[in-house]
């Protein structure tokens, strides 16, 4: 039996975000932890879950030990519904079929804007970052979960440059920007589990995973966090979802 | 940077757009880019891409080529690390996530060697869209409030005449050329495509000429068997080289998938040094080669033996 206290960070931030998508969803993932965790969302509590590539794919299963190295290799396929164009694929998004995207992040703000693109200016970067990719289609056009590492230096008051837009600078800056829709629902690190203010739109702890602190969170936070009065504590990974997790990534590809 | 519809309509009148065989070798086909162009490239990632063709010109040593491509791995760190690019139009620019950031494209683009302009992956489709419609842009709702959009002032932000949204309208791209990968066509450039098409159809529609690499020569009559599965007419075709193996090391549907340990030691030898790592690479793999077929024998026949059965097995089942 394995125990279910022995596990890696990026397991447990599988595990938790995978506990965020609902059987019957149609998710947008994209590469790493995403695809990860809503194939492990299909083999636990959501067998009727939609999984959506921007490779051009509808509705995969994920071969366990098979984990595709992008979302453009044909592992993605696998017993999917449909292979289409990628730009149509994105489409879906647009039109609204779609009803979570579901991505990773190198660095994250209090209003869950996320960059992927520039550490320092664009003008004079420090890092040359790859760039969007679908994430500011996904962020732009859909619901969010964003899964990524708790770290200071990620968890910024403001991201040195808007790849994927979150709720841009508070309030209602983001539908006055020309997006209506969509937005940042729930953040899942391996620290804790986070929602967004109604009316500010800033990042808010919804639940702190087991033996985490309040002041462990915000040491870790480049920002000042808002808590609840009654913030949870959220249920530890269970035995069944880690045997499960390894089937699926047994060389640890994503969670090494 | 959009083309005036009639000099894209001249172009296209001249090209000779007859049933006729247009089957030439890899070296031939460098031909048909002169120094300057703007080069769409096929696939997307690691999968389809043209990888042969890249060989090919970065080995004929052309210049200052503009290229684009939707999502770019490998073959952007050897566009640009072998100086025949200077300018890269994409939505990701990465050798993939399993290996950190690309050292080469992070060399490239920080020293200001070469220009990398980044649109949504989204975008990107829409701007070979629009090309491939013969408009001069299509409208989008992604971008918006962005810094993506902030830096690209080519992008323009809109209000719709019949609803006051706000739109952003992204400009057509029509590439002089595109470099497409195949599994198979016919002489003509009928070309069938299994598997994901990512953005080929938009591309190969917009560009003013298409190269076609394919896996294997098939005869006209097995294409007209079949035409449901053609996805690129002959007409918007110029050249068809059978390559054998032209994605390599990247995949093609079906057939082979990733060469991962020659992936593997490529991104260790140019991440480890970008610029004398990338010599000694393309030294080794790209220039020391007499030919496609020599390079294939570098990667060696049992990598691309486990290639063809992992790229088989997706119809085992």
């Amino acid at each position: 039996m394995i125990k279910a206290q022995h596990h890696t960070a990026s397991e447990l931030l599988a595990i938790l975000a995978a506990r965020e998508l609902k059987d019957g969803q149609v998710v947008f993932a994209g590469v790493g932890i995403p695809l990860l965790a809503a194939t492990l969302a299909q083999r636990l509590h959501a067998p009727g879950l939609t999984i959506l590539f921007e490779g051009g794919v509808i509705g995969a299963f994920i071969e366990p030990g098979k984990l595709p190295p992008s979302t453009n290799d044909q592992r993605c396929t696998k017993r999917a519904n449909m292979v289409l164009g990628s730009a149509e694929v994105l489409l879906l998004l647009q039109r609204g079929y779609v009803d979570v995207g579901f991505m990773g992040g190198a660095q994250i703000d209090q209003y869950g804007n996320l960059n992927s693109s520039f550490i320092g200016g664009p003008e004079h970067p420090s890092v040359r970052l790859p760039g969007t990719g679908g994430g500011n289609d996904i962020a732009s056009l859909a619901q969010m979960i964003v899964a990524m590492r708790h770290e200071k230096r990620r968890f910024v008051e403001r991201v040195d440059f808007v790849t994927s837009p979150g709720f841009l600078r508070g309030g209602n800056s983001r539908a006055e920007s020309g997006l209506p829709t969509g937005g940042m629902m729930r953040v899942v690190t391996d620290l804790a589990l986070f929602g967004f203010d109604d009316t500010s739109r800033r990042m808010k702890v919804m639940a702190l995973h087991p033996g985490v602190t309040r002041e462990q969170v915000q040491d870790n936070t480049g920002f000042a966090l808002i808590f609840d009065d009654d913030t949870g504590v959220t249920a530890p990974p269970t035995d069944q979802e880690l045997k499960v997790l390894r089937e699926l990534d047994p060389e640890q590809l994503y969670t090494a | 940077m959009t083309q005036s519809y009639l000099k894209l309509r001249q172009d296209l009148q001249r090209r000779d757009r007859s049933l006729r065989e247009k089957v030439v070798t890899l070296e031939e086909a460098t031909t048909f880019v002169r120094d300057g162009d703007s080069v769409g490239i096929g696939g997307s990632t690691m999968s389809r891409t043209p990888m042969a063709m890249i060989w090919a010109l970065i080995r004929a040593r052309r210049k200052k080529l503009s290229c684009s491509r939707c999502i770019t791995s490998s073959d952007g760190d050897l566009l640009v690390g072998s100086g025949i690019c200077d300018h890269m139009t994409t939505s990701w620019f990465n050798q993939g996530i399993l290996w950190g950031v690309s050292k080469v494209m992070r060399h490239n683009v920080e020293t200001g060697k070469i220009r990398y302009d980044e649109w949504s992956h989204m975008a990107v489709g829409m701007r070979f869209r629009a090309g491939a419609m013969g408009v001069p842009f299509m409208p989008i709702r992604s971008m918006l409030g962005s810094d993506v959009a902030r830096i690209r002032p080519e992008a323009k932000e809109f209000t719709c005449p019949f609803t006051g949204d706000t739109l952003l309208l992204v400009p057509a791209l029509n590439p002089d050329v595109a470099l497409i990968h195949v599994q198979r066509c016919d002489a003509y450039g009928n070309a069938q495509i299994d598997g994901l098409q990512f953005m080929d159809i938009d591309l190969a529609m917009a560009a003013n000429k298409v190269i076609l690499t394919t896996e294997r020569i098939v005869s006209n009559d097995q294409i007209r068997r079949a035409p449901d599965q053609t996805k690129i007419p002959f007409f918007a075709v110029d050249a068809v080289v059978e390559v054998p193996f032209g994605s390599a090391p990247h995949e093609c549907y079906g057939i082979y998938e990733p060469m991962s340990r020659h992936m593997e030691a490529y991104v260790a030898q140019v991440n480890g040094d970008p610029v004398g790592g990338m010599k000694d690479y393309l030294d080794r793999y790209v220039y020391g080669p007499k030919s496609w077929t020599e390079f294939l024998d570098l990667i060696g026949v049992d990598e691309l033996l486990e290639a063809v059965n992992a790229g088989r097995s997706i119809y085992n089942d």
